[in-house]
């Protein structure tokens, strides 16, 4: 049986991989409005979701996460119409405006509405949409639960948590259907805040009882058996850590110190990645096959990184002080076109190497592409003359 | 192995306990199955044996309960994870993780199993369980047989001694459960794991146990060998109603052992009178009936017609359109045909009234209740139904249930719990009652219960269509019987010829007496016996 390639990319590269480059892009995707680079960096990865995603129920989600992010594009660009501040000059309509008492003054409804305007909101909106998108990406690519798989020992309990909670929260949707369609049964229409009320009642009842056998089941397999190793000054070193990255990160956002911020940002992460380590000797749990992390992780999750670092390398630049060459190509302004008067967004040359860092894991988790699957291996003495072609690294 | 010494438990809350001073043991290698009337206290018996009870359950046990040698007292459920094995009634909530390769692993983990053992013990467990194929399926995906294997899988990777099973074929059709139970026979058999096993369906799984458990209603423990329990016990499989009905000291364990009995004493059952067609107008016509979800046909085409007075089964394995058919014949789920009622269709009508038309007792009968007691139940539904205040409350007593108006639903046994819901959809005066699967969780005396209550219903002349895998109670209740198989109606007959005629769907007695037409233990009273043959032992 031959399989295709898109379900052995999934099983060959680690969960945390695909988080690493989804959250680079979603950071480098907040530092532009540029709608033109938005739209492409959207594209790209839709394109590698569609072509590396599994058959897995969770990588249906993606579909979700689109609809999700035209939604939030047309609340924002209709709240806009409807009562947004007024900017520039051109005036593509007009909705009749609702007079409004003093008490409410700065606030309008309806009136003129300018290109400027709208086309500010909608850079933003997109922005927003593309970075849900990021999410939805990493979601699809990489089911949540077995992400959590990989989180260090020492956020266990945190990470189960979750799980319990993931596993629920479907089981919910499915009960509250469930008992809203029985209503009917009784004659209950199933409308109004009352009846609401009593389906609500039920399914945390069922939530309840749910999680109760949930946490017996995993009682009796022996969840929570610690190792009791006395870690000693783990929780100091923790919270200084902590304490360290959020105030480079304040350093980052709120002065020019970038420097001095970015090594304290480093320090806590650090600090934070050995205490977690220590912490996660508590417990005696181990991993069954844990991924691999190879040099495809390592890629994957670079290009994430290189994407951020560019874009906010280049947003950071400061126009004044570049060469007329270099101001021409890497032109940071084209990161944030203008609404106000209204540019046309420009492409520049430098944004396609982010579009191309949004498809690498394409060729860089481009498996062989004809295997025989574990499940149904057993005839492989028969079917192996064929020489293999594909790099070395390849093999779990 | 497992010993029990003057063991008592009480909940908090409780006036008395719900084992009373319980003595036994259950030696090494013995499948040993937990039997009792519903809310007996067998679940109570099976938690205490990994210390759920009363570590997690709360409550407090007397006496001592030694698993392997341990005490439950001093050993948490988890710390005594790799001795006791533990699988609950549904699968499906007890899954941690989304994988069944995963799954198997994640008790493992906890134990802290170096990885590489951990793979070999991943692969040699798919292969015992014979689910190698399913490795890395989503848990979500798998029928509810498979899923219960993998949970059985799950639990045994940590190479347990004993495995404790509380119901776990309850939420399975008869073709999974069988899956399941001979999984478990085989473990015990090949594997010698000792098995401990609750089980309502006793006629599916007494022939491979070693010794029965039976917990009676005063809490007190009866353990011994099976034919020597089942023949004291208030608990009838069909053998045990034939041995009774015969009047054999013991009970025949199995088909085989029942039928070379009766074979031997030459028993020959009386002559079933065939059930006088009945001529009444149908007062359900439906024709064409399609109902699909997406691409799937659940219901592809059914013509059912339902007649005052008359008890109607329907059987099928599961996922073959049963419910959907039932839903849809309600009028509460989007299909496409005819559905008349009286001259309406209830899907045309507001759901008060198609509720006076035709009444549907759900599979999970429970989702129908909402307030914190059976009195406000019982009013509620009077006002639902427009019926006079009272209705519902005196139905519920023409039942047979005694409750007090003030006892939250919630807290009813399994049985009574039906028969509220039956007495709420019964207080709109339907022509048509619908059941979708009401013997999940019943036990013999509940089961025997319905079985009245709907013969009672027929009598005043409610047409009743019962969904069912339980053969037995379907031979017991109902004399028209329909089979459905993907979403089509495949046959449709009279109960004694369809049942006795199918290999699959045919009750044990009809299989004891073949040729003979006999259904239930009830058949056979004043049947002519030649006691020239010596009883064979």
């Amino acid at each position: 049986m031959v399989v295709p390639e898109r379900t052995e990319a999934l099983k060959t590269l680690h969960p945390l991989a695909w988080w690493c480059w989804a959250i680079g892009l979603g950071l480098a995707v907040n530092g532009t409005t540029n709608p033109l680079l938005l739209i492409l960096v959207a594209l790209a990865m839709v394109t590698v979701v569609v072509l590396r995603r599994s058959d897995a129920p969770w990588a249906r989600s993606v579909r979700a996460y689109l609809v999700l992010a035209v939604f939030v594009i047309g609340m924002r660009v209709l709240f806009q119409v409807a009562i947004g501040a007024r900017t520039g000059t051109t005036v593509l309509f007009s909705l009749p405006e609702v007079p409004l008492p003093a008490w409410a003054a700065g606030i309008r409804l309806g009136g003129p509405v300018t290109a400027e305007a709208l086309a500010s909101t909608a850079y933003d909106a997109l922005r927003l949409a593309v970075m849900l998108l990021c999410i939805g990406a990493a979601n699809a690519l990489a089911s949540p639960r077995q992400a959590l798989r990989s989180v260090p020992a020492a956020l266990y309990e945190a990470s189960v948590a979750v799980v319990v909670a993931l596993s629920v929260a479907p089981q919910l949707i499915e009960s509250g259907q469930r008992i809203h369609r029985a209503r009917r049964l009784r004659g209950d229409s199933g409308r109004g805040l009352r009846s609401l009320g009593r389906i609500a009642l039920a399914v945390l009842a069922d939530a309840i009882d749910r999680s109760m056998s949930l946490a017996a089941g995993m009682e009796a397999r022996g969840f929570g058996r610690t190792r009791g190793l006395n870690v000693r000054g783990t929780l100091p070193l923790m919270i200084a850590s902590v304490l360290t990255t959020t105030f480079g990160g304040f350093l980052m956002l709120s002065t020019d110190a970038r420097w001095p911020a970015m090594g304290l940002m480093v320090a806590g992460v650090t600090g934070t990645a050995i205490g977690l380590r220590r912490a996660g000797a508590r417990l005696a749990v181990t991993h069954y096959r844990p991924r691999p992390w190879t040099w495809r992780e390592t890629a994957v999750a670079a290009c994430g990184v290189l994407a951020m670092v560019v874009v906010l390398g280049v947003g950071g630049l400061d126009p004044d002080h570049l060469g007329a060459a270099a101001a021409a190509f890497f032109d940071p302004l084209a990161l944030r076109p203008s609404t106000d008067p209204l540019d046309w967004p420009q492409l520049n040359g430098w944004m396609l190497s982010v579009v191309l860092l949004v498809l690498a894991p394409v060729p860089l988790t481009a498996v062989r592409r004809e295997r025989v699957p574990d499940a149904s291996r057993t005839d492989t003495a028969v079917r192996s003359p064929r020489p293999r072609t594909h790099p070395v690294g390849v093999a779990r | 192995m497992i010993t029990f010494d003057r063991v008592s438990i009480t909940y908090p809350d409780a006036r008395r306990p719900v084992l009373d001073d319980v003595s036994f043991e259950i030696a090494e290698g013995d499948l040993c199955l937990v039997i009792g009337a519903t809310g007996s206290g067998k679940s109570t018996l099976l938690g205490a044996i990994n210390g759920l009870v009363p570590h997690f359950t709360g409550g407090r046990l007397a006496g001592r309960v030694l698993v392997d040698g341990r005490d439950t007292a001093r050993f948490r459920p988890r710390d005594l994870a790799e001795v006791v094995g533990y699988v609950g009634q549904d699968p499906v909530r007890g899954f941690v993780t989304d994988v069944v390769s995963d799954e198997i692993a994640y008790g493992m983990e906890q134990l802290g199993i170096a990885p590489a053992a951990m793979r070999k013990r991943v692969e040699e467990t798919l292969d015992l369980m014979g689910i190698a194929d399913l490795r890395s399926r989503p848990l979500g995906e798998l029928s509810g047989g498979q899923q219960q294997r993998v949970a059985i899988a799950a639990v045994l990777a940590a190479r347990p001694e004993v495995l404790v099973l509380d119901e776990p074929t309850s939420a399975l059709d008869p073709t999974a459960a069988q899956d399941v139970l001979s999984a478990i026979t085989m473990l015990v058999h090949e594997v010698g794991l000792t098995v401990v096993l609750a089980e309502h369906r006793l006629e599916r799984v007494m022939h491979a146990a070693d010794t029965i458990a039976w917990v009676r209603p005063d809490g007190r423990v009866d353990l011994g060998r099976p034919a020597d329990v089942l023949a004291r016990s208030s608990i009838t499989p069909p053998l045990a109603a034939l041995a009774h009905e015969l009047g054999w000291p013991q009970v025949p364990l199995s088909v085989r052992e029942a039928r070379r009995r009766v074979l031997a004493e030459d028993i020959r059952p009386p002559l079933l009178a065939e059930p006088a067609p009945t001529h009444t107008e149908p007062v359900l016509v439906a024709s064409g009936v399609e109902v699909r979800y997406g691409d799937v046909d659940a219901v592809a085409g059914v013509d059912v017609q339902l007649r005052p007075g008359e008890v109607t089964t329907l059987l099928g394995r599961n996922g073959c359109g049963k419910s959907s058919l039932l839903w849809a014949l309600q009028g509460a789920l989007t299909h496409a045909g005819d559905v008349v009622v009286d001259g309406l269709d209830p899907a045309r009508l507001p759901a008060l009234r198609a509720r006076r038309l035709v009444t549907l007792v759900p599979q999970t009968a429970a989702d129908l209740l909402y307030a914190p007691s059976v009195g406000e139940e019982c009013s509620a539904a009077d006002a639902e139904s427009g019926a006079e205040p009272g209705t519902t409350a005196s139905l519920l007593h023409r039942l047979g249930i005694h409750v007090e108006p003030s006892r939250d639903p919630r807290d009813l046994s399994e049985g009574q719990r039906l028969a509220l819901v039956l007495a709420i959809q019964l207080s709109a005066r339907p022509p048509v009652l619908l059941l979708d699967e009401p013997t999940r969780g019943l036990d013999y005396a509940a089961k025997a219960d319905l079985t009245r209550i709907v013969g009672e219903l027929a009598a005043s002349g409610v047409a009743v269509l019962i969904s069912t895998h339980d053969v037995e109670f379907a031979a017991g209740v109902g004399t028209r019987t329909l089979l459905m198989a993907d979403g089509e109606l495949i046959a449709e007959g009279t109960t004694i010829d369809l049942l006795t005629s199918s290999i699959a769907y045919a009750p044990q007695l009809a299989k004891v007496f073949a040729p003979s037409p006999v259904l239930t233990a009830s058949d056979i009273a004043g049947s002519v016996r030649e006691p020239i043959a010596e009883v064979a032992p």
